[in-house]
């Protein structure tokens, strides 16, 4: 997975972002901006799902399910690539 | 090590700058964000502003053109130009025009000597190259010289549409203005006749590129090189396809493709280059419209002042290149009314000049 695209995006604290190669912008709630933002850093999903299961009552096969379907989400808009 | 790039500063010119285009309103022309860029620059010499009708807004504006002239149509001629020119610099000495609108550059361009010799400089690209970008000439220009242009069939007769049956929908443009999407053949014949109705032929039938359209406005060295490039994606676009609102962006595939461009035309002077990114992600040069565009205060406004560029270069000053426009920098159009009184009007209709300072 290429989560490259993510580290140009410029994303502020209300869940807006901009994506300056493209000029198109989204919005996201805050806990997909929160993975969006730990991918960019280049974290990657097992640490992710580590740090998500420490800070919030979630489990594994819950994360690895709303994950795939957020990562689709943004292949969809070419955010990410497989 | 070399400073940072500086935009220029234009505080302590002595000059006098003409500048044409200056209505506002639903078809904007560049004049009004030209002037105000110069402004931006700490320009305070007198600025000129050429008109061709009493009714450009930004004759009324009480603090953008210090005098107002009315000129001749370019379908005038030469004479009839030169003329009105040598009345105005009879009157206030020109340093420096800075031409905005399509129809008027390639005159601007051709009596350059002349205009030379009354001492007003401009800063424009040769005629060949001018012609070279001609909306008839992108499509066999270019693309043997490695950059995409989308199929285009010129046609001067209704009949020709007939061979391109197939292939609808597909984009019908006049040569000089104005483009539509015909769905189908009917589609297609009646812009045809709406088209050379007011702009005559030929007119051009071009595969439609289907992604996202990028602007960029350029000021070009005439050697190859670029002083500067903001590129832009319209966010609000009007029923006649102008861009009200938009973003300055930063893509280094675009920008390769605008340097591309620019570097095999040699380019001299400002331009916009309109590309689409096709979802094939390849690049299509669609347009290049041989001066400022209506929003180039996003360049200024962005951290790239081309306009008070353009008035150094003209000048003959040298000038490096300038510093990069910051991505996410947006522009909305707001309309705002004028309010003045009548006597205005009267006066540049009736002298066809108006001297506010």
């Amino acid at each position: 997975m290429d989560y490259s695209k993510l580290t140009n995006l410029a994303m502020n604290d209300n869940g807006f972002i901009f994506d300056p190669a493209s000029g198109y912008s989204y919005t996201s709630n805050e806990t997909g901006l929160y993975i969006m933002k730990l991918l960019a850093q280049g974290m990657d999903k097992d640490a992710i799902c580590a740090k998500f299961m420490a800070e919030y009552e979630v489990s594994e096969d819950n994360f690895n399910s709303d994950f795939e379907h957020y990562m689709l989400m943004l292949e969809a808009l070419a955010l990410v690539e497989y | 090590m070399a400073g940072a790039a500086q935009n220029p500063d234009l505080s302590s010119l002595k000059a006098t700058i003409a500048v044409t285009g200056l209505k506002t309103g639903d078809n904007p022309q560049p004049g009004v964000a030209v002037i105000r860029s110069i402004r931006a620059a700490g320009f305070a010499g007198r600025i000129i502003g050429l008109v061709y009708d009493s009714m450009e807004s930004g004759i009324y504006l009480e603090d953008l053109v210090d005098e107002v002239y009315q000129m001749p149509y370019p379908s005038a001629g030469a004479e009839a130009f030169l003329a009105r020119i040598e009345y105005i610099v009879s009157k206030q000495k020109i340093d420096v025009i800075i031409p905005t609108l399509d129809s008027e550059v390639i005159l601007y361009i051709r009596l350059q000597d002349e205009l030379h010799k009354m001492g007003i400089k401009s800063y424009l690209p040769t005629e060949e190259c001018f012609l070279l970008r001609d909306k008839t000439r992108l499509a066999s220009y270019f693309p043997p010289r490695g950059i995409l242009v989308p199929d285009t069939m010129l046609i001067s007769d209704a009949s020709q549409i007939m061979n391109s049956r197939d292939n609808f929908p597909m984009m019908i443009k006049g040569s000089y203005y104005e483009a539509y999407k015909a769905n189908n053949y009917e589609e297609a014949l009646k812009y045809f006749y709406e088209i050379e109705s007011r702009w005559g032929l030929p007119i051009l039938l071009q595969k439609m590129i289907y992604g996202d359209e990028y602007n960029i406005v350029i000021v070009g060295d005439g050697e190859g090189g670029i002083l500067g490039m903001v590129p832009q994606k319209k966010l609000v676009i009007t029923d006649k396809g102008k861009g009200f609102g938009g973003v300055v962006i930063d893509n280094p595939e675009l920008r390769e493709f605008a340097t591309k461009v620019i570097s095999s035309l040699k380019w001299r002077g400002p331009c916009e280059l309109e590309v689409m990114r096709g979802y094939d992600g390849l690049y299509y040069l669609i347009e290049i419209n041989p001066r400022f565009p209506a929003w180039v205060r996003l360049a200024e406004g962005s951290g790239q002042n081309q306009p008070a560029a353009v008035v150094l270069k003209a000048l003959g000053q040298e000038l490096a290149e300038l510093p990069p426009c910051k991505p996410g920098t947006l522009f909305i159009r707001h309309a705002e009314d004028i309010i003045t009184d009548i006597s205005v009007m009267g006066e540049v209709s009736a002298k066809s000049e108006l001297i506010r300072r």
